[in-house]
């Protein structure tokens, strides 16, 4: 590796965790902005203009108030949840490419932190898996009812629907036949009849469909937040928690919500591709601009689909237990076993 | 030193440590989690032999699966601290450490016998660790059957575990 290569690979990663942090600082206003809009009350409008670092204010408090640690904790696990949450939510980013490779300089970058990883979506889910230690941990140690009891439904949770997650991607996977996620994201770049673009939600509506419930699952989100439901767990996996550390876990959630939606945008929607803009002859001469064009559309995609998983918080109640549960593995499980064999059966059908 | 010899000593520090803590630690989450740190360094190992299909599989089957229901198990019986055990039985340890150091010593000797090497660093290397080879090796007239039967004995341990917790089936 040159040196110049290291220096380019450090950028990248800098620019995508400031973008990454602060984004998630701005979806929680955002959050609170649409569901006072939801509920017709006006929202945080004090701190900044309309409210626009509220964020930071409230960053600035977690950092000020005492972190409290319960007597009866396990002092290394209760430190570390936090963290293994926080890290896999920035972890997980390193293989989404935010736009197409373009040249400076006679140099060519691209701007995916890990390009050209030939085994990118299992890394995905491999990663995305063992998000669920930093809260089952965090139950665990807290030493906590509620908590434990909140640590386990998310594990519980998690694992039911993690299935269905990797089942959703099988079919995707078989289209496009590649597991490489910028491979993917440049194989949604034509148009099907002319005008549609070729985007894997329209192959797979079935997979995608699944695959943003179960994203909704596994982010711990309403209407599945069953880990740390208000009114049965207090807090659920962080009542115990206080101060910055309660901070990450609220990082990590809203880190998650922007990950998840940014993986089904590339996944799903075309990743950075911009349908008929990027093909103008200004854009395809100029490399530079295409890419910020491209970054522009990904960002776009990503917010539209922040959007829904905050929409669905403020219009779906929360799902009891066992309901959750049927839903994983007596609904969601079968349609998208059923969705993998039928997208191989008429795959096979078509090339042979 | 190389970039790759510098991350095998880490890696391999880090799982030998790792698995030492699995059987020395009293609490049974601090072992189970140190497991699921010898399978992340495991991970990383396989990677530097270009291995990245091993690697990925590796995390998400057992870090991601395995352990986290393991995981989920102690929680929910909330085991406590293991006590030590009242009698020391050197006889049984002998024996247990033994049988333990034949078992490694024929595992090595029998992984000698099959391995062909190849040379780290090389294009054959670098191909035989993609998913792409990896797929078609397992789907290859070789190995096709062994591993449907592999399937079929998971399928059968699946079915035999629902069975066990369905006591009145009818």
């Amino acid at each position: 590796m040159e040196l110049l290569d290291i220096g380019i690979l450090a950028a990248k990663i800098f620019i995508v965790l400031h973008v990454f942090l602060i984004g998630a600082a701005y979806v929680v206003l955002y959050e609170r902005k649409l569901s006072a809009w939801v509920q017709k009350r006006v929202g945080p409008n004090r701190v900044g203009w309309r409210g626009s670092l509220q964020s930071f204010a409230d960053v600035l408090k977690l950092v000020k108030k005492e972190n409290i640690v319960p007597k009866a904790a396990h002092q290394g696990f209760h430190f570390l949840a936090p963290i293994i949450t926080i890290a896999i939510a920035i972890a997980l980013w390193c293989v989404i490419p935010f736009a197409g490779p373009f040249t400076v300089a006679g140099k060519v970058i691209d701007l995916t932190i890990a390009p050209g990883l030939d085994v990118g979506i299992l890394l995905l889910l491999a990663l995305s898996s063992l998000g669920v230690y930093g809260i089952t941990i965090a139950g665990w140690s807290s030493n906590n009812k509620y908590s434990l009891l909140g640590g386990l439904r998310s594990a519980a949770q998690m694992i039911s629907y993690e299935l269905s997650m990797g089942l959703s991607l099988i079919g995707m996977m078989l289209v496009m036949g590649s597991l490489n996620v910028s491979e993917i994201v440049v194989q949604q770049s034509g148009y099907w009849f002319g005008f549609l673009p070729k985007w894997n939600v329209f192959v797979q509506p079935i997979g995608f469909l699944i695959f943003l419930v179960a994203a909704f699952a596994e982010t711990n989100r309403a209407p599945f937040d069953l880990a740390e439901a208000e009114p049965e767990l207090v807090g659920g996996f962080h009542t115990e928690y206080s101060g910055l550390r309660f901070g990450l876990f609220f990082l990590g959630e809203y880190g998650n919500v922007i990950l998840m939606s940014a993986l089904m945008a590339t996944l799903f929607f075309g990743g950075y591709n911009a349908p008929w803009l990027q093909d103008l002859a200004f854009f395809q001469q100029n490399e530079v601009l295409r890419a910020v064009l491209q970054i522009g559309a990904f960002s776009f995609k990503t917010f539209m689909l922040v959007t829904v998983f905050i929409w669905v918080r403020w219009s779906i109640p929360r799902f009891r237990y066992d309901q959750l549960m049927n839903l994983g593995w007596r609904v969601m499980f079968p349609i998208a076993l059923l969705n993998a064999v039928t997208t191989a059966v008429v795959l096979q059908a078509i090339r042979s | 030193m190389s970039l790759d010899l510098t991350f095998f000593i880490i890696l391999a520090i880090m799982a030998a440590v790792s698995a030492l803590m699995v059987i020395l630690r009293k609490n049974p989450i601090t072992s189970a989690m140190s497991l699921v740190l010898h399978f992340v360094s495991l991970a990383g190992l396989y990677l530097t032999l270009h291995a990245q299909f091993m690697a990925v599989i590796q995390m998400l089957v057992y870090a991601g699966a395995i352990m986290v229901l393991v995981v989920f198990v102690i929680m929910l019986l909330n085991l406590g601290r293991e006590e030590k055990m009242a009698v020391r039985q050197s006889a049984r340890a002998a024996i247990g450490i033994g049988a333990s150091m034949v078992l490694g010593a024929l595992l090595i000797w029998g992984l000698t016998q099959v391995m062909r090497p190849v040379a780290a660093g090389s294009s054959q290397a670098m191909v035989n660790g993609q998913i792409a080879s990896v797929g078609k090796a397992l789907f290859s007239t070789a190995y096709v059957f062994p591993f449907e039967m592999v399937s079929l004995v998971l399928l059968a341990a699946a079915v035999g575990a629902v069975v066990l917790t369905k006591r009145n089936l009818k």
